[in-house]
């Protein structure tokens, strides 16, 4: 058969199976040989909170999506294209997902009685109409394997079936041409104490490629050309691990230790796993028996002197609220990472959200204003991570950082910044004792003092009890605890002096407004850049800051007739909005724990620009 | 204070370690022996001024760190030993004191004492116990005894107490000591034990509430009656107590008893103390014993050696740094895996495959 090509952008790739099936790493490898070959390439994890919940049901379908394209592309996609489901449940769970029309490979051999039972289908999906919509492609993909691999030396019989995630990313590297020598290297070095994993994988990987080439049951390959990428040097990461690094980042650039104090929470462990890697750039990890030591230790490095951080997710900071109080009062610099999830209370562990906003805003006891700083997109998390480190130790307070389960596992290429750019962070420990008191303050920042244990000469003694201007004595004074909270206030203001402005994007003034913080960004802006081409009065403005907000903020919301504020919670950013500029915002909101589709923000837009004309 | 010109350190007295501010406990408490005691032995222990840290939590104790003049934290209810924990972390040369009481330490931070003792922070704890909860205003608190009635306890409380001493050995806290408020000298010389015990240090301090819970500790800790309720701890010394030293402890069974003697000539069984007894046993026993069946034993309970976690903390990026390399900012970025996109726009794989 002649092999026929085909062209495309852009294409969404989902591979869904159950959470024992390797689904994680068979979505990583497809993305790391897409940005290899030089696609742009965004993901997103979606993996359900038990560990290894009964397999083959519906709660234990594991997915993770895959948008890599020719263009310069910000989010996972929308719809996939493309469906690798390994099981009933998984196809089940996905296909209402997928686009009309689109590609759907499923592994025959598992659509028997017993799963399709566990799945909830009556009939086999596969033989009946039901997917008539789609270019079903069924593999029997277990007995393939089963045939290839069985007869490898030193085969583990009962893991025979574990190569089938390799078979099938075999055939999706044939239908969308791949290269599949960075996953050969990959498989040698992961599994290379153990040499018949080593030759399973291999003989599945390659065996999946070779049938999907042969067996002529796809009418064409599909080909997405390499994206126009700027030169320089690239890696894949995480916004987990954009967070870890420009922690580190930031100590070095402070040439001061960094300390980071948590306790494991999903999604925010993995920053703690990976700054426990980073021990010989004199990282200190500290795993502490729970979130209110984690941020405790994380105050105690902090008054010592160390760049300290602690991470967790919202259950953890509203433990964490107490000792934030204190770090408010006693204005010692420290970032806590937040890396949200759908709540209230344990909720959805796994899913993504932006409902910590308030949380953030106010949720401590009495006056407690702390900076809040969300970044953007996985690699922002790594600029984010400096920023929150360089304001914290330039205004003595502690900094909040709100990342988001999407941004967390969600992975993009990175260019590496050229390590001239990135500034240094000033840290200076006081050691003059002449006129030191420990509530004397910074003229421009109203920084106090960073006067560290261990100094001669000035000691003194801070606390939680409110502090007498200057000295830092207890006091009950009245005039003086207003005057201390106006100023712990006047402090997270002045961080405005040191942000940058808000930027439009897409129209500069107009009809219709999306604003938008944290991990939203992308499709927001990707809906706004659209609608913009095609003509509609739209533009996209980005809090990265939301505490201080930047200054020209009002100004760019009263350049368009409508606001709209997109946030996956109900609705918290428009009620700031709301209540600081008297503008008559309009929230568009979604709490499903997935984050916004490009199309679906599209259609908002279009519904308020419809109603207003 | 500060250092000489040779770069040694004065000789400090206790009047250099007493701060300016007004100490305000109610008079005749406790508390007044306790920091009397500690700003006498401060200076004896040749510790710079500013390398002190006192750490409190919240309740009457926790006002300490106000007066003392070294560098203080007040900090919030139970957490002590976590800030501490992580100060100690950033700078193991600090010689870190945590202040705490029977209700901050055993009841709303149970957790973080329980953690900070296993883990062998070299910080020395010293818990003023009064078995009451003083600055709430007399509530029963975790060591209070069964049947006690106070404000919120009007029947007296159904709860059995927690022995603070019994939580440390189980916790395996590798210095745990008691002493009381009314023993000046004894106090001082435990604080100083305490202070010299590489690792964490445990010392529980009988304290009395002269306003909530008057009293608590008699007849144990009055002078008069010490000598019959009490048994001093001294290592590789018998048991033996009594205003005539004519009692002493003996084994019997898996516990011990009292047994009367002529002082002239003490029996041979007699129990002897020992700090680093191979079984944890021995301490674990001492610190059942209560008055009235028993005399309370004062001093040293236990005192053993492991590896402190600051120093195991810093050992840890010693070696990886003696390994690896000290690690730079490039490093740092480019990671295990990057790849090089040319002007042409063309790929090319760097490094080692990351896994
Ligand atoms: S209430 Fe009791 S413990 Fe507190 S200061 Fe007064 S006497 Fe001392």
């Amino acid at each position: 058969m002649v092999k026929t090509v085909e062209s495309r952008q852009s294409i969404v790739i989902r591979f869904a199976g159950d959470s024992g099936d390797g689904m994680q790493l068979t979505g990583n490898r497809f993305t790391d040989a897409s940005a290899l070959f030089g696609n742009d390439v965004s993901t997103f994890p979606d993996y359900p909170a038990e560990i290894r919940a009964p397999a083959g049901t519906l709660p234990g379908v594991s997915g993770f999506q895959v948008n890599f394209s020719s263009l310069d592309i910000r989010t996972p996609g929308d719809a996939p294209d493309v469906l690798v489901a390994m099981n009933p449940a998984a196809l089940k769970v996905n296909i209402k997902d997928l686009k009309r029309g689109g590609i759907v490979i499923v592994n025959k051999d598992t659509f028997t009685g017993p799963n399709l039972k566990k799945a909830g289908y009556d009939g086999n999906p596969l033989d009946d109409a039901s997917l008539d919509n789609y270019q079903l492609h069924s593999i029997p993909i277990t007995t393939l394997n089963s045939n290839a691999v069985r007869d490898i030396p030193d085969l583990n019989r009962a893991f025979i079936n574990r190569s089938c995630n390799l078979f099938a990313l075999g055939v999706t590297f044939w239908l969308f041409d791949r290269p599949i020598d960075s996953t050969v290297k990959w498989i040698e070095q992961k599994f290379k104490k153990f040499p018949a994993v080593v030759a399973q994988n291999l003989k599945a990987l390659k065996t999946g490629f070779y049938y999907a080439e042969t067996a002529e049951m796809f009418p064409s390959q599909y080909v997405v050309e390499p994206a126009k990428i700027q030169p320089g040097t690239y890696r894949e990461i995480t916004g987990n691990e954009a967070t870890a690094i420009g922690l580190v980042a930031a100590s070095l650039l402070a040439d001061t230790q960094l300390f980071y104090g948590s306790y494991p929470i999903t999604p925010a462990s993995d920053v703690l796993h990976h700054l426990s890697k980073y021990k010989n750039y004199n990282v200190m990890t500290f795993q502490a028996e729970d979130e209110i030591a984690a941020v405790g230790v994380t105050i105690g490095a902090a008054y010592g002197g160390l760049i300290a951080a602690t991470g967790t997710s919202g259950p953890g900071l509203a433990l964490k609220g107490e000792a934030l109080g204190l770090a408010v009062m006693t204005e010692l610099p420290m970032v806590v990472v937040n890396v949200q999830r759908g709540g209230p209370s344990t909720g959805l562990p796994t899913k993504t959200e932006q409902s910590d906003l308030l949380q953030a805003f106010f949720g401590r006891n009495g006056e407690c204003p702390m900076v809040i700083i969300a970044p953007k997109s996985p690699i922002d998390c790594f600029h984010a991570a400096i920023d929150a480190v360089r304001i914290a130790v330039k205004y003595m307070v502690p900094v909040l950082y709100l990342s988001d389960g999407y941004l967390a596992n969600g992975m993009e290429p990175w260019c590496l910044p050229e390590i001239e750019d990135l500034p240094k962070i000033p840290v200076t420990h006081r050691t003059d004792p002449n006129e030191y008191f420990p509530y004397i303050r910074d003229t421009e920042t109203l920084a106090r003092p960073w006067a560290i244990p261990g100094t001669p000469g000035l000691e003194h003694r801070i606390g939680g009890l409110e502090k007498a201007e200057i000295t830092g004595n207890v006091s009950y004074d009245p005039d003086n605890h207003q005057k201390m909270c106006l100023i712990r206030q006047e402090k997270i203001d002045r961080v405005a002096n040191d942000i940058e402005d808000l930027e439009i994007r897409g129209a500069e003034e107009g009809d219709v407004l999306l604003l938008t913080w944290g991990g939203t960004y992308g499709a927001c802006l990707s809906a706004c850049l659209q609608l913009h081409e095609e003509g509609h009065s739209v533009g996209h403005a980005h809090l990265r800051w939301l505490n201080p907000f930047p200054k020209n903020l009002e100004a760019v919301l009263r350049k368009f007739k409508t606001v709209i504020v997109p946030e996956l919670n109900l609705g918290q950013l428009n009620m700031l909005i709301r209540a600081r500029f008297l503008i008559d915002t309009v929230p568009f909101n979604k709490v499903k724990g997935k984050p916004f589709m490009i199309a679906e923000v599209k259609e908002k837009v279009l519904e308020v620009l419809g109603g207003g004309k | 204070m500060t250092l000489t010109h040779s770069g040694r350190i004065p000789v400090l007295k206790k009047k250099d370690f007493e701060s300016d501010q007004e100490v305000r406990w109610c008079p005749g408490c406790g508390d007044y022996a306790i920091l009397a005691a500690f700003l006498k032995t401060l200076p004896t222990l040749g510790i710079p001024r500013e390398n002190h840290a006192i750490i409190s939590g919240i309740g009457c104790a926790a006002r300490f760190p106000y007066y003392v003049n070294t560098y203080g934290f007040h900090t919030i209810h139970g957490r002590a030993p976590t800030i501490a924990s992580g100060l100690k972390s950033a700078n193991p040369d600090l010689t870190v004191w945590i202040i705490t009481g029977d209700g901050d330490a055993l009841s709303i931070g149970g957790n973080h004492l329980l953690h900070c003792l296993r883990r062998n922070m070299n910080v020395n704890i010293l818990l003023f116990n009064n078995r009451i909860y003083g600055l709430t205003k007399g509530q029963y608190s975790p060591t209070s005894e069964k049947g006690k009635v106070t404000k919120s306890t009007p029947l007296g409380s159904i709860e059995s107490p927690v022995n603070p001493l019994r939580f440390a050995m189980a916790s395996e806290a590798t210095f745990v000591a008691r002493t009381m408020d009314s023993d000046l000298r004894h106090m001082s010389d435990t604080i100083r034990r305490a202070q010299r015990h590489k690792g964490v240090s445990f010392v529980e301090i009988m304290q009395n509430c002269i306003i909530f819970n008057n009293g608590t500790w008699k007849p144990v800790s009055e002078k008069k009656t010490r000598a019959e309720t009490t048994v001093t701890l001294e290592q590789n010394k018998p048991l033996i107590f009594g205003q005539k030293l004519d009692k002493g402890l003996r084994l019997k069974g898996l516990g011990a008893e009292v047994v009367e003697f002529d002082p002239e000539t003490p029996p041979s069984d007699l129990l002897v103390h020992d700090v680093a007894s191979p079984s944890s046993l021995h301490a674990y026993m001492l610190t059942e014993f209560d008055y009235p069946e028993m005399p309370i034993p004062i001093g040293v309970f236990r005192q053993v050696e492991r590896p402190t976690y600051e120093d195991s903390l810093h050992e840890q990026n010693r070696i990886a740094i003696e390994n690896k390399g000290k690690g730079d900012l490039k490093s740092l970025l480019h990671g295990t895996n990057t790849w090089e996109v040319n002007a042409d726009g063309e790929e090319i794989r760097n490094d080692a495959v990351d896994v």
